[in-house]
């Protein structure tokens, strides 16, 4: 069993998935494109969420979303399933690539082989597209790797199956048929609104734009509420969550940016290109926020004034974004 | 970010270096194009200091265990990079049931199908879990 299928590497594994997923069926879209019309892009922060003991953060909407919210505002009938055995979920994957259809499937990377032991921590969000069985084997293509790989059967059941949060339960999913016309201004449209409003929205201080406030506080604070180890543990997790989960640097602003570029050349608008010129510097802010995180961990100082001056490279990016989206929010269509 | 500022700096532990990640930056003409990098020196050194951080408890835990404060359950759940929930829900048992199971003296006496269902989630026989720390 297998289907010709063209891997292409992407920076982040959900977007990866959509792109590789559709251009297998004849839509070319790229990664970029994918995550603005599904709204990848969210902030995020949980103090009182401890993932590994340190509190937890997220740069990305929910896992799902992004492929979900593609297929909707592009008219693609899908189809996603969970399972309570690993019996039938092997069996229903097995029957699908059967039909020629790659499968997308959401899985640890803890049980993923192919992966550098470096990035194999329990992280069960992450997608991949199963594309082929040879054997005891499946042929796998992972958007953030540079080639195709393979995995056998007990290590991709595991994958499948693992515990903790969010439980993948054998999640799969894949395209069952596409449209004939695609009306591309209005799922850019959606996905830019959607963006601003879930950047700008949120009343509660934990998620959007408040958050990065709520994080920045939090930060200033770290030398003194906390041991010096933590507080360098603390603000590593915050630079691993924005620059290693398939982001490709940045906390996504680029991927964001290079959409808005990409969708302002489609539709020809100047005001979308200026906005994705600003978003890119908005990135850089970001990118030397961590280059300052890293310093201050390696120097292992907990001075209050390299933790105030770091709290405060945050805040200004949070600032420009609130400025940004609020006038991304009311853009004319 | 322009495509000479794409970091490169590879990881060089763990095969991390056998990753080279795709990241989109923009060109001479200010137009966004995907970029392989090899890593970046400051999400290095978070990844670093993660798994420095893991390798360090397990040392610690590794020392308790052959002083005989904790059980084999304890070693083996840190190395393969669980806390007590996650073990918990693998095994099938409540937390409490669980952190018991860390004190040696219960740990003598699980029953043999309970050691098995350990070592089975850990990838090692139940020799080599009951054996650890002799």
């Amino acid at each position: 069993m297998g289907t010709e299928f063209k891997h292409y590497q992407h920076a982040h594994c959900e977007s990866g998935v959509t792109a590789n997923l559709l251009r297998h069926d004849g839509i070319n879209i790229t990664e970029p494109m994918a995550f603005g019309i599904g709204a990848g892009m969210f902030f995020g922060h949980l103090p009182f969420v401890k993932v590994n003991g340190t509190p937890g953060s997220t740069f990305r909407t929910w896992p799902g979303a992004i492929f979900k919210r593609v297929m909707n505002r592009l008219g693609v009938e899908m189809h996603t399933e969970r399972f309570r055995s690993p019996e039938k979920a092997m069996q229903a994957l097995d029957a699908v690539l059967a039909q020629g259809r790659p499968v997308g499937i959401l899985c640890s990377v803890y049980y993923l082989p192919f992966m550098p032991e470096a990035f194999r921590f329990h992280f069960n969000a992450h997608n991949t597209v199963i594309y082929g069985k040879e054997g005891d084997e499946y042929l796998v293509s992972d958007p953030i790797l540079e080639d195709v790989a393979r995995i056998k059967y007990d290590d991709l059941v595991k994958a499948r199956f693992a515990k903790g949060t969010p439980e993948p339960r054998g999640f799969m999913y894949y395209i069952k048929n596409t449209p004939a016309n695609i009306d591309y201004e209005k799922a850019i449209k959606a996905g830019i609104k959607q963006t601003s409003w879930f950047m700008l929205s949120p009343p509660l201080p934990w998620f959007g734009n408040s958050a990065i406030f709520l994080l920045a506080n939090r930060i200033k604070k770290y030398p003194q509420t906390l041991p010096p180890r933590k507080a360098a543990l603390y603000l590593g997790n915050v630079i691993r969550m924005q620059e290693e989960i398939g982001t490709g640097g940045a906390g996504f602003r680029f991927l964001h940016a290079a959409f808005l570029q990409e969708a302002g050349e489609m539709l020809k608008r100047d005001d979308l290109l200026r906005f994705s010129e600003e978003l890119t510097a908005i990135g850089d802010d970001w990118r030397n926020f961590a280059y300052h995180a890293a310093r201050i961990m390696k120097a292992r100082q907990s001075d209050l004034v390299s933790y105030d001056e770091l709290s405060g490279l945050l805040r200004i990016c949070g600032e420009k974004e609130k400025d940004f989206f609020k006038r991304m929010d009311k853009i004319k269509w | 970010m322009k495509i000479n500022e794409v970091p490169q700096d590879p990881k060089n532990f763990k095969e991390g270096e056998n990753l080279r990640k795709l990241m989109y930056a923009v060109d001479k003409d200010g137009k966004y194009t995907g970029v392989n990098s090899a890593g970046w020196e400051a999400e290095n050194f978070a990844m670093k200091q993660a798994w420095d951080e893991v390798e360090q408890e397990l040392a610690e835990t590794e020392t308790k265990v052959k002083a005989g404060e904790l059980s084999p359950l304890a070693y083996f759940m840190q190395k393969t990079l669980m806390d007590v929930p996650l073990l918990a829900k693998y095994v099938g048992k409540w937390e409490w049931q669980v952190k018991r199971h860390m004190k040696p003296s219960v740990f003598q006496t699980l029953k043999p199908e309970t050691l098995q269902k350990y070592a089975t989630i850990f990838n090692i026989t139940v020799d080599e879990l009951t054996g650890f720390g002799k």
